[in-house]
């Protein structure tokens, strides 16, 4: 009684502060600026379960795609298990499913526990790869502090909750065998069978301890697993499935149009604005300097990195030693969002804390080196596109500000009246048919 | 032959109360690029020869301002898209062809958006057709036969649009050896000049991204580097120039190498 008593705190505790998290993420999200993505609703289907739930895009890279959908496809199938121990947690009963699935019960442990195994293996190539093999993309500027101790940490959690599963198993069996009463008979399974030698010799007493300790271990750390991982990169875990389903469907290569601008200029060249056009809203800014002025979805779109750093990997100006990375871009974003959450959250002022997205977070020099290439956007296993917040920074400086650098402007200069990028005379722009013409 | 090249404008095949059957757009870099301008002038010569009427707009085309949005510049680059527009449904235009992928992609992909709505195809497309439908019909062997050619993926015909097998099509029907770089198709890596860095200096690095390129180009050993855009034409020339290989190496267009296999470049 007092275990499900504890146990009913503990579900509450970890309850609130996740769904308190959650609240926060969302409120976050939703400082974007609307954007309506409705179309095609079954290709956005198909998008998402080939990208998200297929893994498509990571097997470009075939073997970190292979050991991460080991981590994954345990991932999702040992969560049944958890619902077990939840309810067990709750209704004080034992390893509840046993007596109804019978010796199926068995074969589906043995089955998880083949997958803990192979967590646990995926894990520890994983800690290698990112720690001994030293990947350039894991080592990059960006990846300094937290975000490399995210990675770390992560894979350690996970290993350590399959160990405490594998533990959990072991103990039960031994006390199984020994006919302890509470402990359902439930057959031997495959990989923790194996470790029973290890606890045989433990006296009564002691097994219930190990047995509950890594019982109540693993619970509470899928818990607490579950809250750290709204503050981690990890969350694409989540958002990975929304943000596919909200991919962009059409030629990468298109920018999104500006509407308001579109009224404008229609007014100014004296044709019909269409229905209701009216003026542009007050305040209006066009382009994006802080985490408002872009869409919620781009904002999403920062939630969902899994900083996994392919796209920087491609960029043609990072590979050349550019200050610009497609990763930063996306964690930059994301930063912006939690500091002006937690202000928020506190009370403070929020996007009023004096600093923005651009030159806070985000330098000139950065958006100014992208060459649009799209290769961020072709290599994101998640879909996402840093391009689109590079554009919108760009639009800011170069209409709101006019600080475009200064080749731009002179671009923009002849454009205006020569009508092309260089300053050559419109009238010379047929001149190259004459040498074909005069022969 | 020379004396018989057309280059009708539409603003004479109006007059006279015709309709070509495609609109070629040149675009700036076509019009005004020393180099880029004999990749128009191959093209035409291909127009010619197959027979396809065709127009060009003369100095009624102006940029289509693709530089301009990328860089940030939202209004400009309306104005000039209506304008444009206007200009295009005034001569009731149905069918572009261009040689150039970023006037591809905007005219593809963005004047609809403004109203603008035409069927556009990338040179690289065009000629492809061409072959398949037997206009153009390279006999193989001559001078290609051996010569071995790697393909330079432009961003905005590659990933952008999707555009990875016509350029290709094209070199394989010249009987040439096409030897793909390190990083191609989907992976192919820019070479620099997209997203209007064309129009300014590289922000500081290690490196300039063409020389990159060109190395991995230089290193499939081809003598031939083939080129779909002009910006890359310009990037890869200049790549090429800096590691001392423009007498081995030459960087060149499709229309240009289709027009060479056709013997059209008297
Ligand atoms: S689009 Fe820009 S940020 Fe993305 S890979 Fe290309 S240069 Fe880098
Ligand atoms: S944007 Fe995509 S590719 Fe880049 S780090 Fe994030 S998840 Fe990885």
């Amino acid at each position: 009684m007092i275990a499900q008593l504890a146990f009913v705190a503990v579900l509450g505790f970890f309850g609130y502060l996740l769904s308190r998290r959650i609240l926060r993420i969302k409120k976050n999200i939703q400082l974007g600026k609307p954007q309506t993505i409705k179309d095609n609703p079954s290709e956005r289907w198909k998008t998402m379960l080939l990208v998200a739930f297929g893994q498509k895009k990571m097997f470009k890279r075939i073997l970190p795609a292979f050991f991460h959908f080991l981590i994954y496809i345990g991932f999702i199938l040992i969560n049944i298990e958890v619902l077990e121990i939840i309810l067990d947690g709750l209704l004080g009963t034992h390893r509840l499913f046993a007596p109804f699935l019978g010796s199926f019960y068995t074969v589906l442990i043995s089955f998880f526990e083949i997958l803990a195994v192979l967590v646990i293996v995926a894990c520890v190539v994983f800690l290698l790869r990112r720690n001994v093999a030293k990947v350039d993309r894991f080592h990059k500027i960006e990846m300094k502090g937290w975000p490399t101790l995210d990675g770390n940490l992560i894979l350690v959690i996970e290993t350590v909750l399959m160990i405490a599963i594998l533990s959990m198993n072991a103990a039960d069996q031994v006390l199984q065998d020994r006919g302890a009463d509470h402990y359902t008979q439930t057959g031997e399974f495959l990989i923790s069978g194996m470790m029973k030698p290890l606890f045989a010799n433990i006296a009564y007493g002691g097994l219930v301890a190990l047995e509950r300790a890594a019982w109540w271990f693993h619970i509470v750390g899928i818990f607490a697993f579950a809250v750290y991982v709204t503050y981690s990169k990890h969350l694409h875990i989540f958002l990975a499935f929304p943000n596919t389903f909200y991919s962009r469907l059409e030629a990468k290569g298109k920018m999104n149009n500006m509407q308001e601008i579109t009224n404008e200029v229609k007014i100014m060249l004296g044709m019909s604005t269409g229905e209701d056009a009216g003026a542009p809203p007050e305040g209006m800014k066009f382009g994006a300097k802080d985490i408002n002025d872009l869409s919620w979805k781009n904002l999403m779109e920062a939630y969902s990195c899994t900083e996994c750093g392919r796209c920087t990997s491609e960029c043609p100006a990072n590979l050349t030693g550019k200050k610009l990375s497609p990763r930063k871009i996306m964690m930059d974003t994301r930063d912006r969002l939690e500091d002006v959450g937690l202000d928020l959250q506190k009370g403070g002022k929020g996007l009023e804390d004096g600093k923005s997205l651009l030159d806070d977070y985000i330098s000139r020099e950065e958006i100014n080196a992208c060459t649009n290439c799209n290769a961020c956007v072709e290599a994101c296993p998640v879909n996402i596109s840093p391009l689109e917040i590079i554009l919108q920074l760009r639009r800011y400086v170069a209409m709101e500000e006019s600080a475009a650098p200064q080749s731009w402007n002179m671009m923009f200069q002849n454009v205006e009246t020569n009508f092309a990028p260089w300053k050559f005379a419109p009238s010379d722009r047929f001149k190259w048919a004459d040498e074909l013409k005069e022969k | 032959m020379s004396e018989n090249i057309q280059i009708p404008t539409m603003a004479e095949l109006a007059a006279k109360g015709e309709k070509p059957e495609v609109l070629f757009w040149v675009g700036c870099a076509g019009s005004y690029d020393d180099r880029y301008k004999s990749v128009t002038r191959a093209f035409v010569k291909i127009l010619n020869k197959v027979g396809i009427t065709f127009a060009v707009l003369g100095e009624e085309e102006t940029c289509t301002g693709d530089p301009a949005r990328r860089a940030g510049n939202e209004f400009l680059f309306q104005m000039q898209a209506m304008a444009n527009i206007q200009v295009l449904d005034g001569y009731e235009i149905k069918k572009i062809v261009t040689a150039c992928p970023h006037c591809f992609n905007t005219l593809k992909n963005e004047y609809p958006d403004l109203g603008g709505n035409y069927d556009v195809v990338h040179h690289s497309q065009f000629l492809q057709e061409l072959i398949n439908t037997g206009k153009v019909t390279l006999k193989g062997g001559g001078e290609f036969k051996g010569r071995k050619i790697t393909y330079h993926d432009s961003c905005f015909l590659g990933r952008a649009n999707n555009v990875y097998e016509a350029p290709r099509k094209v070199l394989e029907a010249l009987d040439a050896v096409l030897v793909e770089m390190k990083r191609c198709k989907t992976k192919g890596l820019c070479c620099g000049a997209g997203g209007a860095q064309m129009f300014k200096d590289a922000e500081n690095g290690k490196k300039e991204i063409n020389i990159e390129r060109t190395e991995e180009a230089l290193e499939t050993g081809a003598n031939t580097i083939a080129v779909a855009c002009p910006f890359c034409m310009t990037m890869m020339s200049d790549g090429v120039k800096n590691k001392e290989k423009e007498g081995a190496v030459k960087v060149q267009d499709l229309a240009e190498l289709i027009a060479e296999a056709e013997g059209l470049n008297g």
